[in-house]
C-alpha cells in the first residue's frame, strides 16, 4: 500500500502502524465508523480520532496528511513549537491539499505561542503569496 | 552493494497497538482495507 521509501521510512518512525483487513476484523469496522477503503486513521490514546484519510492518496499527498496529523496532535498538546515545525514542513508540500492547510495551521500555531496578533497578519500575507486560491486562503481574510 | 528493503511492521490489534503507541508517546497509525489478499 505504501510503497514508497520515503513513507514506509515516516510511517516507520512516527506512528504505530495496524492493518485491519475487513475479513478478518469486521467488527473493528464498526467500532471505528469505516464507511470506504481504504482508509487511514490516526488515533491516539489521549485525543481519540485526530485525522481520517478516505480513499487512496499518493505517497506525497499521504505524507502531507500525515505531518498535518502530527501537527493536530501537538496542538492539542498546546505545544506549540512542535505544532509549528509539523504545520510548516505540510506547507511545503506544494501541489498538495496539506500545503495550505499547513500554512494555515502554521501561522495559527505561532500565533497560540505569542498570542501576537501579526502573527496573524503574516499568514494572511503569506497565503496572498503562496496558495491564494485555496479555501485555506479564504480563511485569513479576516486577519487582513 | 546489497540494499534493505524496509518495510512497515504492521500490527493487527488495534488495543493493544494503542497501548504500545501510549507507552512510546506515538500515534497509532490504522488502515483499513478490502484488498484482496
Amino acid at each position: 500500500m505504501y510503497p514508497t521509501p520515503e513513507v514506509t521510512a515516516f510511517i516507520d518512525e512516527h506512528f504505530v502502524p495496524v492493518r485491519i483487513h475487513i475479513k478478518q476484523q469486521p467488527r473493528a469496522w464498526h467500532r471505528f465508523g469505516i464507511r470506504w477503503t481504504p482508509t487511514v486513521m490516526i488515533r491516539s490514546s489521549d485525543d481519540g480520532e485526530v485525522r481520517r484519510l478516505e480513499g487512496f492518496l499518493p505517497a506525497d499527498e499521504l505524507l502531507g496528511q500525515l505531518k498535518l496529523a502530527l501537527g493536530h496532535l501537538a496542538v492539542n498538546k498546546k505545544d506549540w513549537a512542535t505544532a509549528e515545525r509539523w504545520f510548516a514542513d505540510a506547507a511545503e508540500a506544494d501541489g498538495t491539499a496539506a500545503g495550505p492547510e499547513g500554512q494555515y495551521w502554521q501561522g495559527v500555531a505561532r500565533y497560540s505561542a505569542s498570542h501576537d496578533a501579526k502573527e496573524l497578519k503574516e499568514t494572511y500575507r503569506r497565503f496572498r503569496e503562496r496558495y491564494p486560491d485555496s479555501s485555506w486562503a479564504k480563511r485569513t481574510v479576516i486577519w487582513a | 552493494m546489497a540494499t534493505e528493503t524496509r518495510t512497515i511492521q504492521w500490527q493487527s490489534d488495534v488495543d493493544t497497538a494503542l497501548e504500545e503507541a501510549k507507552r512510546d508517546q506515538r500515534p497509532v497509525l490504522l488502515d483499513f482495507t478490502a484488498a484482496p489478499q
